[in-house]
């Protein structure tokens, strides 16, 4: 099987960490600033970093409908910035791809002295490492999960209830960093998610027209 | 109970990943920090004058009213920052009270302090501080910075130091790695380094903590120029809202910092933005006027 190819979203923000932390599992990475850059991937990580930016630069390069088309086959991961991007409903009026149904709120917590790093628990990590181990998340001036309507599904919440991690198939939204500690658990899963979701796409026939709109 | 830390390093250093690549711009009033916001800053640093104004009206320079900076926080949802004085301790208890994002340490307010900097690590919001060498970085980073900027010279539109600061940190980084291990230990005392801090950049062949360029990008190209020399990221201080056109310029500068290594994009970025800061040749300041050297 050929090997995995992951784009990081490098319009802005830590995608560099996220490339950092994939590379470690041996896959191919990609940044992608053009839509163009896309091609041939088979999955993407929008990073953190500020959400507003991202968007514009999005609109600005004609990269909104390819990723919505990217992610209706393809695994998308979004970590805090990318969370909010990857939300249906964020409460106002800012750029978004809107393919998960989840209800997301920017700044949730509080101001950048509110940030934090805590210890969770995410049950679903165990199909990467039957260990079940806390994972220590790392939370800046972050969003929150305020809804997940199905399909998605909660992964994690704080003590509280709050909920910083869901899923929605092949799509991966948490609204903490773990690119940001050295626990490459969540990378590994997204890529099981990546494996599954091409598995389920029809095997590539070799032609140069894969889609000219016609 | 799980423990749940805030102000740790690392959620400081945190804040400054997630702004790399981006844009960060002066600005005097909330309405300002909206132009800046839809231009795709992210982030903005709230002063009662740019640094080009404090230039030409000289006097003394301090942080800015609290009053003004809880305004521009309340018109955006992008992080704010703000100045405080070398030293000023107080003035950064005050900005953390009132909750700012990010505090800079800036050499372009005047110093209160001619020998000492802030300890950074008594606070639990993050700082940048400007740095012209490795030395100088790291001796920040040792008091607590989250995040350096080269000094470049503030309030002019001349790029010209800011390159100088960059390729100076670049350089030396180089240098260390090419050391032999025995020789470590002097360069770190001959440079006032923290030695733990000379192997751990030696280590990772970069600055512990993200590092962006400052003082003097006036221009897209100028933007681009510092990220291909390695910088992670860009400060616009005078040279958006001294221009012509400023919500033009600062959206042509996003866009240059993200594209800043496809010619193409920047050329097509770069085309009617106006006039920019007409600025003051580097070359041309008496010494006094400098405002570089400030810090120790």
């Amino acid at each position: 099987m050929r090997p995995l190819t992951i784009g990081v979203l490098a319009l802005q923000g830590d995608f560099i960490e996220h490339e950092a932390m994939l590379r470690g599992l041996g896959v191919q990475v990609r940044q992608v600033r053009l839509p163009e850059h896309l091609e041939g991937l088979d999955g993407l990580i929008i990073p953190g970093g500020e959400s507003t930016t991202m968007g514009k630069l999005a609109v600005e390069f004609g990269l909104i409908e390819p990723l919505r088309r990217f992610g209706r086959e393809k695994a998308i991961w979004g970590t805090c910035a990318g969370a909010i991007f990857l939300a249906k409903d964020i409460h106002r009026d800012q750029p978004i791809l809107g393919l998960m149904d989840i209800v997301v709120q920017r700044n949730a917590f509080g101001r950048q002295v509110d940030s934090f790093e805590v210890d969770i628990q995410v049950p679903a990590l165990q199909v990467v490492d039957p260990e079940p181990r806390p994972f220590h998340a790392v939370f800046i001036r972050a969003p929150i999960i305020e809804r997940v309507n199905p399909p998605a599904e909660v992964l994690a919440t704080l003590e509280d209830g709050t909920i910083v991690a869901a899923q929605q198939g092949h799509l991966l939204a948490t609204s903490f960093h773990p690119e940001l500690t050295d626990d490459d658990r969540f990378h590994r899963y997204f890529l099981h998610l990546v494996q599954q979701a091409r598995e389920k796409q029809p095997p590539v026939v070799p032609s140069t027209a894969s889609d000219n709109g016609r | 109970m799980t423990q749940i830390l805030t102000g740790t390093f690392r959620v400081k250093i945190g804040l400054a990943q997630m702004l790399k690549g981006g844009v960060i711009m002066d600005v005097v009033t909330p309405e300002q920090a909206k132009i800046a916001e839809d231009a795709g800053a992210v982030a903005v640093m709230a002063l009662e004058r740019v640094p080009a104004d404090i230039r030409a009206q000289g006097g003394v320079a301090r942080m800015s009213d609290p009053e003004l900076i809880l305004k521009i926080m309340d018109a955006v949802t992008i992080p704010v920052m703000a100045k405080v004085r070398i030293g000023h301790f107080v003035e950064a208890q005050i900005l953390e009270a009132i909750g700012v994002d990010f505090i800079d340490e800036s050499e372009v307010l005047t110093p209160a302090d001619e020998e000492h900097h802030i300890d950074k690590h008594k606070f639990k919001v993050p700082f940048v501080c400007g740095a012209r060498d490795l030395g100088e970085a790291l001796r920040r980073i040792a008091e607590g910075a989250a995040m350096i900027r080269t000094k470049g010279e503030a309030g002019t539109g001349d790029v010209v130091e800011a390159v100088r600061h960059a390729r100076a940190v670049m350089k030396e980084i180089r240098r260390l790695q090419n050391m032999a291990e025995e020789e470590v230990y002097a360069y770190a005392k001959q440079i006032g380094a923290p030695l733990e801090l000379v192997w751990e950049t030696r280590r990772l062949g970069r600055l512990p903590v993200v590092n962006f360029a400052a003082g003097g990008i006036a221009t897209p190209a100028d933007a681009a120029l510092m990220m291909q020399l390695g910088m992670d990221g860009i400060f616009v201080g005078s040279g958006i809202f001294k221009s012509e056109n400023p919500a033009k310029r600062a959206a042509a500068i996003v866009k240059a910092v993200t594209h800043y290594n496809d010619p193409a994009i920047l050329a097509e970025v770069s085309k009617g933005l106006g006039e920019p800061m007409r600025g003051r040749q580097v070359a041309s300041l008496r010494e006094e006027e400098r405002l570089a050297p400030r810090g120790w």
